[in-house]
């Protein structure tokens, strides 16, 4: 009776997390007619792929999916790269200075993004970096980077030191201890926060409208508000249809390395 | 540990696509052995809008080889943050499309090139001067400026059931034998029963529709004394803000509930009876004319006439940044995208009034289909809005007057109330610019 309770918990969560994705399918594959009706149903009536014809005949989604999927895993790797050192230098060498830095990295993140977006433009222009992909890149490494900063000081301080003091009673160097011991018991961290600056990059719309310049560099986001008008009108079909096609690809990186995310951060690292 | 060499080596390889990729930003050319190619910021989002737009385009690189025209599609919704953005850094697109409230706040900094004087005769003559003040404006240092060519115009009209309007045997309006706003009040409330309401008000973003219509009863919202902006809320301004208020709560002709909804909303309840009438703009004809359920008989009505049928009007604009690099072949490109027949073509894209007096007369634009008519008709009555003059506006109507009308609207606050916060806590706005 308890474990049919939890299911009926599980399958109401799922299908409220699930709803507006299936709900931006039923809007992709309306007429405009059944979008206008009073009472939409979320099964069409007339199912129609017009929507997805229009989407892609309209603007270039596949090269714009291309340059974005460029742009995000350059960014998810290169901010987990350079993050994940700093942020076991920050979790295990404690002291005023790692303090203050924790701080400044914190306060950075109360600066509205507005405010720098002209002065990150002259100095992307000094270096001949904007309308460029790799100018996109950096920018968002750049303000990825404070918060994956964060979350990999978190999974650091999760594992115990012990672990590696372990190691080192065991004969192994730092170098070994930090690649036999310690990247294993992180990688679910690593992968979530590859996760995270992944999904970042692929949905951010601001630097990229300013910092690209020509439509055959546009990301995805920049293509896709092109179906929305003055004063909040849209062209709802094709804006749908373009939306879910824009999610599949976080789907499918999420799909391929959940079961990472899902295996235990500690699972076996400590001997009972 | 090979995993982990394999993920930096993928790293690597994703970066350098990164840095190769793109990055063939055209600096506009301008020597001589290579075309001048200019950068064209359209906001057009409509289906047949951007058609027409990109078929201009091609046509235009066709004829001439020597100026290049690239498209760039860009959105309303954040135009104005890209072009600062671009302004500041001085890297602005070579031709911009925008609109005039816009322009107002972009020539006041000196973004924007003055075009009078540059423009062929043949384009100034074909746009009335009432247009023309739409895009006329100071240049921040006492001098005043064309900064832009209008060509796209909206009105204010009603968008009707035409099937329950038999039914209540009220009197079809013409452009020369309008509705007064007496009429359309007791019309409304005899087309509110059996649960349908006459009139549905969408006012997410009540001012500029409200100013707009305040005209008819020659309501301006703004004085200007010895050089100094106010705000007034007399008898005049307060008419319209009365009717309004009149039809929601005295005769209960409009739907509360419609108040909240943004301009495309009421649609839905159009087409199901549900509102007899929608005010709107002229362009929503165009999700009319593709949404409706199949024998659906809606018909487009003038716009009302108070003491005169006048409404104040904003218009789409094309303009040249002043730090442009080729400044004359950017008004070359915009004389010939501007021209008659080219402005019929864009206004049956966009579902719009054209600025061009040649272009009004072309067939498809005066055809009773879609009520092109009508709407075509009601250009006559179209002056500039009072608003685009003042400095301040945007924030006077951000801060102050959307949730002062909205509240009033929602029958929150009195008229009095709603006057007296427009005046007091507007002018402290206005001050500020005005110093």
């Amino acid at each position: 009776m308890r474990t049919g309770l939890k299911y009926l918990a599980l399958a109401g969560y799922v299908v409220f997390l699930a709803f507006p994705l299936v709900w931006l399918l039923s809007t992709a594959l309306k007429t405009p007619r059944e979008m206008a009706a009073l009472h939409p149903a979320l099964i069409p009536r007339h199912p129609t792929l017009a929507n997805f014809a229009d989407a892609f005949t309209e603007q270039d989604l596949v090269g714009g999916g291309l340059r974005s999927l460029v742009v995000a895993v350059a960014a998810a790797v290169v901010t987990v790269a350079l993050a994940l050192p700093a942020a076991y230098a920050l979790a295990r060498r404690p002291g005023v200075l790692n303090r203050v830095a924790i701080g400044w990295v914190l306060v950075s993140q109360v600066f509205p993004v507005i405010l720098v977006v002209i002065p990150l433009f002259m100095v992307l222009r000094r270096l001949e970096l904007v309308n460029t992909l790799a100018g996109l890149t950096l920018v968002h490494v750049t303000f990825v980077m404070p918060f994956a900063l964060w979350m990999l000081r978190g999974y650091v301080r999760a594992v115990p030191r012990e672990v590696e003091e372990a190691a080192a009673v065991d004969g192994a160097g730092r170098l070994r201890s930090l690649a036999s011991v310690v990247a294993p018991l992180l990688a679910p961290g690593v992968v979530a926060t590859l996760l995270f600056s992944f999904i970042s990059s692929w949905n951010e719309f601001l630097f990229a409208l300013v910092v690209l310049k020509d439509p055959e560099v546009a990301t995805l986001p920049l293509t896709l508000v092109r179906f929305t008008g003055p004063e909040g009108v849209a062209r709802l079909g094709p804006l749908a249809a373009a939306s879910l096609l824009a999610t599949v690809p976080s789907l499918l990186f999420f799909a391929v390395i959940q079961r990472r995310l899902r295996s235990g951060l500690m699972a076996g690292a400590v001997k009972g | 540990m090979r995993r982990w060499s394999a993920a930096l080596a993928v790293a690597a390889v994703a970066l350098a696509a990164g840095c190769s990729s793109g990055g063939s930003g055209d600096d506009g050319g301008g020597t001589a052995a290579k075309p001048v190619t200019l950068r064209f910021l359209s906001l057009a989002w409509q289906k047949e809008s951007v058609a027409a737009n990109k078929q201009l385009v091609e046509e235009w690189n066709k004829a001439n080889p020597s100026i290049q025209v690239q498209y760039v599609q860009g959105s309303w919704d954040n135009v104005n943050d890209q072009l600062v953005t671009s302004f500041e850094a001085g890297d602005p697109p070579d031709v911009i499309h925008d609109d005039s409230p816009a322009l107002a706040g972009f020539s006041s900094r000196g973004y924007l090139l003055d075009l009078s004087g540059r423009l062929p005769a043949a384009l100034k003559n074909d746009i009335p001067p009432a247009a023309w003040d739409t895009v006329s404006f100071g240049d921040g240092k006492g001098g005043q400026g064309v900064y832009g060519v209008p060509f796209l115009q909206e009105s204010q009209v009603l968008l009707a059931n035409r099937k329950l309007l038999d039914k209540a045997g009220v009197r079809i309006p013409t452009p020369d034998s309008p509705w007064t706003w007496d009429e359309f009040a007791s019309v409304a409330k005899k087309l509110t029963k059996d649960g349908a309401y006459g009139v549905a008000w969408p006012m997410k973003s009540p001012v500029n529709k409200v100013l707009n219509l305040a005209l008819n009863f020659g309501g301006t919202f703004f004085t200007t004394t010895g050089g100094k902006t106010t705000v007034k809320v007399g008898p005049q301004e307060r008419e319209v803000l009365q009717r309004i208020h009149d039809q929601l709560y005295t005769d209960r002709s409009a739907d509360p509930s419609a108040l909240g909804m943004g301009t495309a909303d009421p649609l839905p309840g159009f087409f199901a009876g549900k509102y007899a009438l929608v005010p709107a703009g002229v362009y929503l004809r165009q999700q009319v004319a593709e949404q409706a359920p199949e024998g659906f008989d809606w018909v487009t009505l003038p716009p009302l006439k108070g003491v005169t049928a006048q409404q104040g009007a904003t218009s789409q604009t094309l303009s040249v940044p002043a730090d442009g690099k080729h400044p004359d072949e950017a008004v070359k490109f915009i004389a010939f995208f501007l021209n008659g027949p080219n402005q019929a073509k864009l206004a049956k894209g966009d579902w719009l009034l054209p600025t061009s007096t040649s272009a009004a007369t072309d067939p498809g634009l005066t055809t009773g289909e879609n009520g092109w008519d009508v709407a075509t008709a009601s250009a006559k009555d179209l002056v500039v809005a009072p608003y685009l003059k003042v400095n301040g506006f945007d924030e006077w109507k951000s801060k102050v007057a959307t949730p002062a009308l909205q509240e009033y609207f929602a029958n929150k606050i009195s008229l009095d109330e709603a006057a007296r916060r427009l005046v007091d806590e507007g002018n402290k706005v206005l001050e500020r610019y005005s110093q």
